[in-house]
């Protein structure tokens, strides 16, 4: 993908379609589009150059709202059909939006091989931990013994951690943000157009028809402060409301100490790597929020560099082409055992 | 000893063997040698889906069988008229397709009690005297296979590994053929090996001076040229003629050609031939599953390409939901289905046709799509290039159904010249289908076809999806009459394919008694048949549907010509059900669910049958 410098400078406004946005009034998908808007302008790509894909599901309506090309496919397979525009037309910029049902349940075979293959897109994941277009199932996402309409005595299936899931395929580029926090939203949209290979987004998104206030906890000035911890390169891994707490890494064993009591300073906690390329590095953050008493990470977890597909298929086909000369139709035809009859 | 020969029109001769024993190799070489030679020939390669089954076994046993002949040959030979059984295994299981007075070569090294037991049989059939209606050749091949290379230093399973050289040797004494073509290709295959180029080269002349001084050997065949229309040939199976048939399309029609697929036996060789045509701008994609094989397809479609995905019955059925998309969004779009017996996995080496209404009807909602059948190997190339052309013309997915006996088989092919193929046509979007300045993506041409506006050009954007559309401007739209209007729009569009294809061609006369009508890969049979009670004097006729969807205009027309119908298929009647819905007449049925293909003996019979023939 070639970002080339724009004459126009495009605004939001330029990525809004003509068509009336159709999900519930206080759904968090508007903020997301919002912050898709306010960003595509930033990338410097020209506007035709965009492709919106998505599967079904409330989030899967978003290529509708986006006045750029779009393909609103089946249940699941967003990532497969990103993937053959992908491969078909590479210096496009192909964009996924997806939700937890979508991309975890029904599409989790094709969003694994996806990251395994490194293919140039980038993957916007609407997690609100609940099936909402179907009206109020639970979700690969679903916390362990939630009670929806689909499990009334509470669910007896464990979760996907869907920034492990990501991390465990090898996804170049793991991230992940809120609805609620716009600023830092549009932050790792921006890093997820920028980036070259799978990038993968995962975005707590608020339902607020049939799972409200899951992400309460993060999202609300009051909570936020004390069960956030913000990913950020170079920086120490710091948070509370007073920046009281941190963490800090004994041998392999991520620990949260108070930076109160004169014990430990800043100077003593993990300080973030974003480019660290052992996955194992960025597992370990994903799974900080399973322990009791730690926060959520967000932010980018993991960004490393590799070929994508595409880059090692032209590659090839250039390769192949150097070699044994552009195709010709008729040498392949005849070049090979034939006869005459006359 | 002067050994007679003898000049014969046609020949059918199986190699059968263990999976390992090259039998298959053995198969494909003297199809090339035989075509060389200027005999019309076919070939049916018949394996298990194991790989290499235990050595010696029933289940384990692969065949391979030509019919070659100084006239036109349109089928793989209902019965050999010589069996080369490398086992005792082999024997058995291809006895049962034998006349009596065939001719069988045995490898008699390979009948010790480990073996006989292996395959059923109490007492040695070369010495009980079982095989008294049957002319056996007992060859010790295993024996004589080392002795012609003892010296050379090989291992004792280098050696043996030879024998299906000799086999071909003393082949192709028996009928005639010249050793150079093998020689030549013995020294390509083996380049980077001497040893092997020297072993092979050795084997396969001591079959060949074997035959012609062995005692045993007291008849020889030989097989004029054929008369075959002019041109230059070259030997063709049914997938690789697929895979030539897309390329040939995507470079008329300049477009990269892109293949999303899951590896499925027997559409597997499609995918092999493909992959390695890169500097053709093909983009073979092996795809984590069958739905992410055209999910992918589709993608590359809505991206310009021209975009297939191909699989077996299976595959086609996990693809299902995706094709009611294609149609949905209007994207150009070929599913190939390699048909092989089912239902479930079924038999997957063993041919059918069982997917004809799967194909026709086999999803969610009104959703023509057209469909296409090929008749033999070689019409595999016209089947893709026509559903290609079908495909980018009409904006629409198309269906070509093959069938695993063709696709495993081979033909002759009479080679095109690239340059006389039919000219294909795309429906790019231009500054014409816009309307005050904005682009609509449902704007549709004087067929009902919308345009096809490629990611990347300004001023096209716009949003396609599976959701239903309005008319002209392509927004979600659930408005009763709008979706009534867009079923029946989208139906047109596939009916009025009927205007741009050829009439139906009847063989024999154009009246009669009998018109056996088939489709698919039954052609060959049918028209043995076909011609051998012409021949009789019988008035029947043969019609073969290549467009199954929609049908030639002037079938109806055809069918109201004959007295009475047959319908021969390799399923229990499912041609007859749609011509039986779509024309109110009745048809009579001949079904075989084997995984085998037609025996003509089988439809002539039948048609005599009909006829009250005695």
């Amino acid at each position: 993908m070639s970002t080339v410098e724009l004459e126009i400078k495009y605004t939001p406004k330029d990525f809004q379609s003509d068509q009336d946005v159709r999900w519930c009034p206080g759904c968090g998908d508007y903020s997301i589009l919002a912050q898709v808007q306010r960003t595509l302008p930033l990338l410097k790509i020209k506007k035709e150059k965009f492709v919106f894909v998505s599967g079904i599901g409330c989030s899967s309506r978003f290529p509708y709202y986006v006045d750029t090309y779009g393909f609103h496919g089946i249940h699941g397979r967003a990532t497969a059909i990103a993937t053959g525009v992908k491969l078909t037309n590479p210096d496009l910029s192909v964009w996924v939006a997806t939700g937890d049902g979508d991309l975890l349940s029904i599409g989790g075979n094709h969003f694994i091989h996806t990251c395994r293959k490194n293919v140039d897109i980038k993957i916007l994941l609407f997690n609100n931990r609940i099936y909402g277009l179907t009206k109020g199932q639970y979700s690969p996402t679903s916390e362990l013994h939630k009670v929806t309409k689909s499990s009334p005595y509470g669910t007896t299936e464990y979760p996907f951690n869907p920034v492990a899931l990501a991390i465990g395929t090898e996804a170049t580029l793991v991230a992940r943000s809120m609805d609620r926090d716009p600023k830092h939203l549009q932050e790792m949209i921006l890093r997820a157009g920028q980036h070259k290979g799978t990038a993968f987004l995962e975005i707590y998104q608020n339902c607020n028809i049939f799972n409200d206030g899951a992400f309460f906890h993060l999202t609300e000035k009051e909570y936020k402060a004390d069960n956030v911890v913000y990913l950020r390169h170079n920086e120490p891994l710091v948070f509370g409301k007073e920046e009281d707490k941190g963490i800090r890494l004994d041998g392999m064993n991520p620990l949260v100490v108070s930076l109160k009591d004169g014990k430990w300073s800043k100077d003593d906690l993990l300080v973030h790597d974003e480019f660290n390329r052992d996955p194992a590095y960025a597992a370990m953050l994903s799974r900080l929020e399973e322990k009791p008493g730690f926060p959520v990470p967000i932010g980018v977890f993991r960004q490393i560099q590799k070929p994508t597909l595409e880059d090692m298929l032209y590659e090839q086909i250039n390769e192949v082409k150097r070699k044994k000369g552009e195709g010709d139709l008729r040498k392949l035809f005849f070049d090979t055992t034939t006869w005459e009859i006359k | 000893m002067e050994k007679q020969i003898k000049e014969v029109k046609r020949i059918t001769i199986r190699f059968a063997g263990d999976s390992g024993d090259g039998m298959q190799l053995a198969g494909n070489i003297f199809g090339d040698t035989t075509a060389l030679v200027g005999n019309d020939l076919s070939t049916l390669p018949d394996y298990p889906s194991e790989i290499r089954a235990p050595a010696g076994t029933l289940y384990g046993v692969s065949g391979f069988q030509l019919h070659f002949g100084s006239k036109e040959i349109y089928t793989p030979g209902d019965q050999p008229d010589v069996l080369v059984a490398m086992n005792p295994a082999a024997l058995k299981v291809n006895l049962r397709d034998l006349y009596h007075g065939a001719i069988i070569i045995v490898n008699s090294d390979s009948f010790d009690q480990k073996n006989l037991q292996l395959a059923g049989f109490e007492t040695n059939p070369l010495e009980d005297g079982s095989l008294a209606n049957y002319q056996v050749i007992s060859v010790p091949i295993t024996t004589l296979t080392i002795r012609a290379l003892e010296g050379m230093g090989l291992s004792m399973k280098e050696m043996t590994r030879c024998k299906n050289f000799f086999v071909l040797g003393l082949t192709y004494w028996m009928f005639d053929r010249p050793l150079e073509p093998t020689i030549n290709w013995i020294h390509k295959k083996f380049a980077k090996n001497p040893k092997m180029i020297e072993a092979n080269e050795k084997v396969l002349k001591a079959g060949y001076f074997f035959g012609d001084t062995a005692e045993i050997f007291t008849m020889r065949f030989t097989i004029k040229p054929a008369q075959l229309e002019k041109g230059v040939y070259r030997n063709v199976m049914g997938n690789e003629a697929l895979a030539l048939g897309f390329v040939a399309a995507a470079r008329k029609a300049n477009l990269k050609l892109f293949q999303g697929s899951y590896p499925i036996t027997p559409a597997s060789e499609i995918l092999h031939e493909l992959s390695a045509l890169r500097n053709f701008d093909v983009i073979t994609f092996q795809a984590e599953d069958e739905i992410a094989g055209i999910t992918t397809a589709i993608g590359a479609a809505f991206g310009g390409a021209l975009a297939i995905t191909t699989t077996s019955g299976p595959g086609l059925s996990l693809k299902t939901e995706a094709m009611g998309l294609a149609v949905m969004a209007e994207l150009p779009l070929v599913i190939v289905d390699v048909q092989r017996a089912g239902p479930s996995t079924g038999m997957p080496t063993k041919t059918e046709q069982g997917d004809l209404l799967q194909a026709m009807f086999g999803r969610n909602g009104e959703a023509p799509i057209p469909v296409i059948a090929a008749k033999s190997p070689a019409d595999c190339f016209y089947a893709a290039y026509e559903a290609s052309r079908i495909a980018l013309k009409y904006m629409t997915p198309v269906i070509v159904l093959s069938e695993g006996y063709i696709a495993q088989g081979s033909e002759p092919w009479r080679i095109p010249e690239p340059v006389e193929l039919q000219t294909i046509e795309t429906n790019f979007a231009s500054e014409e289908d816009k309307k005050d300045g904005k682009f609509y993506p449902y704007v549709r041409n004087e067929l009902n076809v919308r345009p096809w506006a490629v990611p990347g050009i300004a001023g096209f954007e716009h949003r396609i999806g599976g959701l239903e559309k309005k008319h002209i401007t392509g927004d979600v739209s659930s408005e009763p009459t709008n979706h009534e209007f867009m079923v029946k729009l989208r139906d047109q569009k596939i009916q009025n394919i009927a205007n741009d294809i050829p009439l139906q061609d009847v063989f024999g006369e154009q009246e009669g008694d009998v018109l056996v009508l088939g489709w698919g890969g039954t052609f060959g049979a049918i028209r043995d048949a076909v011609i051998r009670l012409i021949e009789k004097g019988y008035k029947v006729s043969h019609a073969q549907l290549f467009y199954l969807n929609p049908m030639p205009k002037n079938l109806g027309e055809i069918l109201k010509r004959f007295k009475r119908i047959l319908i021969p298929e390799l399923n229990l009647g499912q041609l007859a059900f749609i011509i039986r819905s779509r024309f109110l007449v009745d048809v009579e049925q001949l079904n075989k669910i084997q995984g085998l293909p037609f025996r003509s003996s089988e439809i002539e019979n039948k048609v005599l049958k009909m006829l009250g023939a005695k």
